[in-house]
């Protein structure tokens, strides 16, 4: 069966059976993942990778992913290196990509650039991050690491914390969650609330979201605390982002005895201490393991199916 | 002694002989569809009426412009700020059309997206698209961005 989406874009391209499909083939891969299978179903294809903006993981993991299909890897991860610093725009770098890939993966530090590639370009096109914009592939993986780990998405109650209003990785993940009927907590200082118009989106289907800016008050009843950065530069007094930083910080203490897993999408700083790393909890480099699996179960999905 | 009543005059606003009225105006915004008319000019003869009895809304707004006819262009952004609106032409004395104004489901290059971070906004060749989620009051979604465009955020761009 042909996978129903052309492009990544954002979550809300998806309805659920389409998540559960690449769940459920990622599944499948993981064997390959880790190198104990070999597969050779994307030889001869070749992946586009658009990176506007520096990123570490989302960008190895594509690159792993393609490899171990036995695909090849073309593209820029730096804009120093390429065309874009001679003025091209976007629209002619994205249409020339096209020409040598068969499928494209951008980053970019503008929202909606990846939708924009995808209205101009033939080929397969998969958002990794647009600006403060959607991280579908993120959301895919965080989903993938619940059901691994957890056994199920559908019941649990999962607790968003940290930087949600800038940070691309919840925005996507709420939406998500919200199909699957996860009752949410987002638990944040007043000035990095959810931003209005996603928690109004929620609202039009039905999922309502407990809002807090103290995270004791859900520590005895999540089963998952997700964990964002607060990023220095968003509080012009370094006083009031010292206080803010400290009260949503992670340590075993925090968590002792409790019944939950902690994920981040990373980079992390010091929003978890690194004696969590080490424990039961700290679940977050192994969900970074799962980005390849479920990477690969997109690139096969869209671009067997082009 | 009684008092006599002073007879208030009638103020007349003649029927005009060709243009177009727009009826039905959501209050208070008559002067913003002056602004996406590019009124006024120097020529044209404009008659407004705000804020008066409707039978059916209340209050309106009425604006008559004299030998002028809509693109649809301008049609379609007055129907962002009054989708109730309605567009008589009139053609020596008579109503030649009458039609309500319909918001489409889907607007294209008519206003900026308002996010600064939006893709649209750079010297990129894309024309703006936005999709109606609302129709009343209006609320659009930029296709690029998914930002939620308000109200507020729509009349202050005319």
């Amino acid at each position: 069966m042909s996978f129903p989406l052309k492009n990544i874009i954002s979550i809300k391209d998806f309805s659920k059976r389409d998540i559960n499909e690449i769940l459920k083939s990622a599944e499948g891969l993981e064997a390959v993942a880790r190198s104990k299978e070999e597969s050779n179903s994307l030889t001869g294809k070749i992946l586009g990778m658009m990176f506007y903006e520096p990123s570490t993981r989302t960008r190895l993991s594509f690159e792993t992913a393609m490899k171990r299909l036995n695909g090849g890897v073309i593209g820029f991860a730096e804009t120093g290196a390429s065309s874009v610093t001679k003025g091209e725009n976007l629209a002619d770098t994205a249409r020339m990509v096209a020409e040598y890939a068969d499928a494209l993966v951008i980053r970019h530090d503008l929202e909606g650039a990846a939708r924009y590639v995808s209205d101009i370009v033939d080929v397969p096109v998969i958002n990794a991050g647009d600006g403060a914009g959607q991280h579908p592939t993120q959301t895919l993986l965080d989903l993938y690491t619940m059901q691994r780990i957890l056994g199920k998405i559908k019941g649990l109650k999962v607790a968003l914390i940290g930087d949600l209003k800038y940070g691309r990785t919840v925005h996507s993940l709420s939406y998500a969650l919200g199909m699957y009927g996860v009752k949410m907590s987002f638990v944040s200082p007043d000035e990095l609330k959810m931003p209005r118009g996603i928690v109004h989106d929620l609202n039009q289907n039905n999922v309502v979201a407990q809002e807090t800016s103290d995270i004791h008050e859900v520590l005895d009843e999540v089963d998952v605390l997700y964990v964002t950065r607060i990023q220095k530069e968003r509080f012009p007094d370094p006083e009031e982002y010292s206080r803010i930083k400290g009260a949503y910080r992670i340590d075993c203490n925090l968590i002792k005895g409790k019944d939950l897993i902690v994920m981040h999408p990373l980079p992390k700083m010091d929003e978890i201490a690194h004696e969590v790393d080490h424990t039961p909890y700290g679940k977050y480099f192994e969900q970074a393991f799962y980005g390849v699996p479920v990477r690969m179960a997109i690139l096969e999905s869209l671009i067997k199916s082009f | 002694m009684g008092r006599t009543m002073k007879k208030p005059k009638e103020m007349k606003v003649k029927p005009i002989k060709n243009g177009t009225v727009i009826d039905h105006i959501t209050a208070n915004k008559a002067l913003n569809v002056l602004r996406i008319l590019n009124l006024p000019d120097k020529k044209s003869k404009v008659t407004i009426a705000i804020n008066v009895l409707s039978a059916n809304m209340g209050s309106k707004d009425i604006v008559k412009i004299e030998n002028r006819e809509l693109y649809s262009s301008e049609v379609d952004q007055i129907a962002l700020i009054a989708p109730n609106a309605t567009i008589n032409i009139i053609r020596d004395y008579e109503i030649v059309e009458k039609g309500k104004i319909q918001l489409l489901n889907e607007i294209k290059g008519l206003l900026n997206c308002p996010n600064p971070n939006c893709i649209t906004n750079t010297s990129e060749p894309v024309i703006n698209r936005f999709y109606v989620i609302k129709k009343q009051p209006v609320i659009l979604r930029c296709h690029y961005c998914e930002r939620i465009v308000e109200e507020d955020e729509i009349e202050s761009q005319f």
